[in-house]
């Protein structure tokens, strides 16, 4: 097997009786931006759970680092080098922006100071809030807030799920552009996007997922010209 | 102005005692939304193993004192492990019922060791009380202990739930108890936390009442339901609430005595509580509903 950073080999996934993935395969190289599009319940933020541990019911092989990870929880995953930033607001309302960061350190030993500030120096805006709670910013600041905390921990994964919904389309090209530079750094990505145009449009690679089922894959640029993404996932555009 | 002065003295000492109980509840509910009525035993526990370091095994108050709000945090650490947690995430109502299984299993258990006859701390003295000047009120040093030690335990926990790692994590638990699992918080270590420290502190109020008063068996059932409405009364899962909602407890069933026979005092809380849940369920700091998490 070559050396992906993270391999999923025939992924089976239930939700009680429900089987919502059959035999998905996907890789992930290091300091890669890969999406997952689809339409909706193709099962593709379940793969992001899967990727973290949240999902008990399945069969099938994740490798990460060369490491079968089928087994770990989330605590032990965080801890190879892999965090999530979960769908919608995931940020701790009533800490403040700094404390919400300090979190996302919360398994390091160390002294977590000059990473607070290095997320600063990516977000400047939260500097300025860093002593409010993090629950009356706005929905884009606290996506901020959720992606730096992510980033506490020096991932060498990054998983996201859906990290421009509800934003306003500043907002949404703001964010993105963050992750550009947060790629930069070096950590891979995996984002589940019904916004796929915009996630194509930073992506190496992408997947296109249907009823959780691989139904294509490519280059993320080929992805946007190609007629039937076009028209199933990017809105007829 | 003396006997006005005077029940606010002893709504003030009364409410020290409710707030420290009603931090345990609403710590508790704060993170898993579930009310642990056993609590209450817990602080009869504490005042029986003070009386028991104190009068029995003749260890000095102080370390007496020290010594029983370690066992309760003990204990609150294994009643969590063995009757709740096996429970989490069955619904509302199963941990519910076993705490109330667990608060008669700990009053029975006081009865068949201590048996169901009175306790004191008490040596045979007479106590005396300190004339306050100016307000003319009476405190005994008892009750000087009890405001001093509840406020000082009160400020303690607000700096360790502020400031330290696990008090910072405990905040975040309760915040989201998804997300907090996520950044790689293990929920049960926090929540296991939260029993040990809302145990100590009920121990701690356990202690200072049986000094005051006295030790029955039964002693934490009125006293847990009174710290349980301070706790609804300041919005419950709010700390801050909880302590304000004592003092408010505290006043509020002292100064009512004042218009209305002593006799209705216990009734006077729980029209409290029963007010709070008819027209501000939430309490005063109460936590909005869409926060809530299911656990």
């Amino acid at each position: 097997m070559t050396k992906h950073l993270l391999t999923i080999k025939d992924l089976d996934s239930w939700y009680g009786q429900m089987q919502v993935l059959h035999e998905v395969k996907m890789h992930i190289d290091k300091g890669e931006i890969v999406s997952i599009i689809g339409p909706n319940g193709a099962g593709k933020s379940t793969i992001l759970k899967n990727i973290f541990g949240l999902i008990e019911k399945r069969k099938g092989k994740i490798f990460f680092d060369g490491k079968n990870i089928i087994k770990s929880k989330p605590e032990n995953l965080t801890k190879l080098g892999i965090t999530y930033v979960p769908q919608g607001r995931s940020v701790f309302p009533n800490l403040t922006v700094q404390e919400n960061l300090e979190m996302g350190g919360f398994i390091r030993k160390d002294d977590l100071s000059e990473d607070i500030e290095s997320v600063y120096k990516k977000f400047p805006g939260l500097k300025e809030r860093k002593d409010q709670k993090a629950g009356l910013l706005s929905g884009g600041e606290q996506q901020m807030v959720a992606i730096g905390r992510a980033l506490m921990l020096k991932p060498k994964l990054l998983l996201l799920d859906e990290p421009s919904l509800g934003l306003s389309p500043q907002m949404k090209a703001l964010i993105f552009e963050k992750l550009i530079e947060v790629n930069k750094d070096g950590v891979a990505m995996v984002i589940v996007e019904q916004n796929a145009k915009m996630s194509l449009n930073i992506s190496d690679r992408a997947y296109v997922l249907e009823l959780g089922k691989n139904k294509m894959h490519g280059k993320g640029k080929d992805m946007l010209r190609n007629k039937d993404v076009a028209k199933l996932y990017l809105g007829g555009g | 102005m003396g006997i006005a002065a005077q029940l606010i003295i002893n709504g003030i000492i009364a409410g020290g005692i409710y707030a420290l109980v009603a931090l345990g509840y609403t710590m508790v509910y704060g993170i898993l939304r579930f009310i642990n009525f056993a609590h209450g035993e817990v602080f009869m526990l504490g005042a029986y193993l003070g009386w028991v370091f104190n009068i029995l095994l003749g260890v000095n108050v102080i370390v007496a004192g020290v010594l029983a709000m370690l066992g309760c945090a003990v204990a609150g650490f294994v009643i969590d492990k063995i009757a709740y947690k096996p429970l989490r995430g069955r619904g509302m109502l199963p941990p519910l019922i076993t705490a109330i299984g667990i608060s008669l299993f700990l009053q029975a258990l006081a009865i068949l060791i201590f048996g169901a006859q009175i306790r004191t701390f008490r040596t045979g003295e007479v106590v005396r009380g300190i004339t306050i000047p100016f307000i003319d009120a009476i405190i005994t040093k008892i009750q000087i202990v009890i405001i001093i030690v509840s406020v000082a335990l009160m400020v303690a926990l607000h700096f360790y739930i502020k400031y330290t790692k696990t008090g910072k994590a405990m905040r975040a638990v309760a915040d989201n108890y998804e997300v907090a699992s996520i950044v790689g918080i293990n929920p049960n270590k926090v929540i296991s936390y939260v029993f040990i420290i809302g145990s100590a502190l009920a121990a701690a109020g356990g202690i200072l009442v049986g000094m005051e008063q006295n030790l029955t068996p039964t002693m934490g059932v009125s006293i847990g339901i009174k710290s349980f409405t301070a706790a609804v009364v300041g919005g419950i899962g709010n700390i801050y609430g909880a302590v304000l909602g004592g003092f408010m407890i505290g006043l509020i069933e002292n100064i009512g005595i004042w218009f209305i026979p002593s006799g209705y005092k216990d009734a006077i809380a729980f029209a409290v509580l029963l007010f709070f849940l008819l027209f501000k369920p939430t309490g005063i700091f109460g936590v909005k509903k869409g926060e809530e998490v299911s656990v």
